[in-house]
């Protein structure tokens, strides 16, 4: 049983300093979780505290890969706008990406 | 920082028999704080209008984690194409930090102030944002340390912040309503849980108030930044205002939101306007009843370097710094002389205003009070590298310092930022030129002063109704604009009516 950070994570060290296990660690490209550690901070905290500072959507998963932070819930945005964004700056990186590449 | 106070002449204003607050002198700011604060911010950047032209300031990104979520923030965005709080390109390491900041200190002298602002909050990051205090007021004990947070966590961190030589904290507070605040802030992380709208504003709100007393009480200066929220907050503000004055809080700076689609920000995908220039000025001269207002604010980035107004991060890079062998001890000397240079530069311009303002007030004992013909008030764009004088060229103007000359004297408004005429190319976005850019900035604006101006902007500019003038290139700022402002009352520009001076261009 251990929560897991995926590449959405921007590094913000928020999470990294409250986890009761000291499960959170600095990695490249991003910070991880050992899955050996993690307890969900089942029996210390009711809520999983690293999902509860985190302030990327979809950045940390359950067991089963379920967003802790479902896509929406923490911004507001609406989830069109949210998906236009996304493809938009997708599109911007391609762009550049290919001019780089030539 | 052992400086002479010189801003100690006696107000000018006062003596000339002027009672409006900005009589001919733009920081006067500072002008109603009892002197123990004045000394304290005079050589202050962000604080003092004046100081701002002569001394530089920084940031050091070492404190990545944020305790709450604001509307305008993106926590992804990370360009350094950017210039705007929240952003930076390298988070550092105290130890980092430490060294970046010494390496600066030694390299531009003019540096006084180091500031931790973010890119997240400094006190959700303690360790970090405390360890770097610590180590800076020993190794560079001449460089004054600030910090900048939402709040959330001031009530437990005065007691550290009063450890560490910081006389200056700023507090963002956007509200003091919780139903305002749900419009703004979507979440905090409180006793270990995140508690989203109206009951975690409540709670934030509730914190930045107790912080502020307590802060006040430890007789550590407090500055209140606002966001100027258009629909949201903006009317609630001079509400805001009030409050926190009375807390005591020493500066009001009422700041323009920062919403674009492209930063991903709630506000900027939901199309929340920005104020414009008017508005903020409204709202700025609406609060600064209640208190000393700040308009030279250059919102800038969480790893900003330099003058307000410029950066010059990119020369203070981890790799770049690595290589640099700093003597810090021998910078320390220099630096005091150059700071003993700007502030003897700054009580002669203090003495030569002061007389001026004697001279003006023996005149009207003469002419027994007779008032002038009324004239109405200019605003006058003015293109400057800092230093209080016209220095920079229009075409390399990446910002526009904004004054307004009026029967009073002359005042500072705000700044606009733009795109510099001679970097413009053809276009940028939009099919809009730089100048486009440039004249829609400075709307308003009936005199461009700057220290040479070519010949293509010199059209546009006179048909939007902006008269260049490159007449006085290295001139005071204020001295100019108040000898042009004088030139137009004797063109007859200046009858109360303002249509008529627009069309003469």
């Amino acid at each position: 049983m251990a929560l897991e950070i995926i590449e959405s994570c921007v590094n913000c060290y928020a999470c990294e300093p409250l986890c009761p296990n000291k499960a959170i660690y600095q990695a490249s490209p991003h910070f991880l979780i050992d899955p050996d550690k993690c307890t969900e901070c089942i029996g210390d905290f009711e809520d999983a505290q690293c999902a509860s500072i985190c302030p990327i959507e979809g950045a940390i998963l359950d067991e089963v890969g379920t967003p802790l932070n479902p896509i929406g819930s923490l911004t507001g945005i609406p989830l069109e706008l949210l998906a236009q964004y996304q493809a938009a700056v997708e599109a911007t990186y391609q762009a550049a990406l290919e001019a780089k590449t030539g | 920082m052992e400086l002479p106070v010189f801003n100690s002449a006696p107000e000018a204003s006062a003596s000339g028999g002027c009672a409006s607050h900005s009589c001919g002198s733009t920081d006067d700011q500072l002008g109603h704080l009892p002197e123990h604060i004045r000394a304290k911010v005079h050589n202050h950047p962000c604080y003092s209008e004046q100081a701002h032209h002569y001394f530089a300031r920084m940031h050091v990104a070492v404190a990545p984690a944020c305790n709450i979520q604001c509307h305008y923030c993106n926590r992804k965005y990370d360009c350094s194409n950017e210039s705007r709080p929240g952003v930076v390109s390298e988070v550092l390491t105290p130890d980092q930090a430490v060294k970046k900041v010494m390496a600066v200190a030694a390299n531009i002298p003019q540096m006084t102030v180091l500031g931790i602002a973010g890119p997240g909050d400094p006190l959700a990051n303690p360790e970090r944002t405390f360890a770097t205090f610590r180590e800076l007021s020993e190794k560079a004990p001449d460089i004054k340390l600030c910090v900048s947070t939402n709040g959330l966590a001031l009530p437990e961190s005065v007691e550290e912040l009063s450890k560490h030589n910081i006389d200056h904290v700023t507090i963002t507070i956007n509200c003091v309503d919780p139903d305002v605040g749900a419009k703004i802030y979507p979440w905090i992380f409180w006793n270990n849980k995140r508690i989203m709208g109206r009951e975690g504003a409540a709670i934030l709100i509730e914190q930045q108030q107790k912080g502020l007393e307590m802060l006040t009480a430890r007789g550590i200066l407090v500055k209140v930044n606002s966001v100027m929220i258009p629909g949201v907050n903006d009317e609630h503000l001079v509400e805001v205002s009030k409050v926190v004055k009375s807390k005591g809080a020493f500066l009001h700076n009422v700041m323009p939101l920062i919403a674009e689609p492209e930063h991903g920000t709630f506000y900027g995908l939901m199309g929340q306007p920005s104020p414009s220039h008017e508005d903020l000025q409204k709202l700025q001269d609406a609060c600064a009843g209640d208190m000393n207002m700040m308009r030279h604010c250059r919102q800038c980035r969480a790893d900003a370097v330099g003058l307000l107004g410029e950066d010059r991060g990119q020369e203070f890079t981890m790799d770049k710094i690595e290589e640099m062998d700093i003597d810090y001890a021998a910078a320390m000397v220099k630096r005091a002389e150059v700071h003993a240079q700007i502030a003897r530069e700054l009580e002669e311009k203090d003495k030569a205003r002061a007389a001026v303002a004697q001279v003006k007030a023996q005149l009207v004992s003469i002419e027994g009070g007779k008032p002038k013909a009324e004239t109405r008030p200019v605003l006058m764009a003015v293109a400057t590298k800092g230093g209080g004088v016209i220095n920079e060229h229009f075409g390399h103007a990446r910002e526009f310092l904004v004054y307004e000359a009026s029967a009073n004297g002359v005042r500072f408004i705000s700044h606009r930022k733009t795109i510099p005429y001679c970097e413009g190319g053809d276009t940028c976005g939009d099919g809009e030129s730089a100048l486009d850019v440039t004249i829609r900035e400075l709307a308003g604006c009936e005199v461009v002063l700057c220290s040479k101006v070519g010949y293509e902007p010199w059209g546009p500019l006179e048909a939007a109704g902006m008269q260049p003038n490159g007449e006085h290139a290295m001139e005071p700022i204020e001295e100019a604009i108040l000898a042009v402002y004088e030139e137009m009352r004797a063109a007859g520009k200046l009858e109360p009516r303002a249509d008529a001076a627009q069309k003469v261009a």
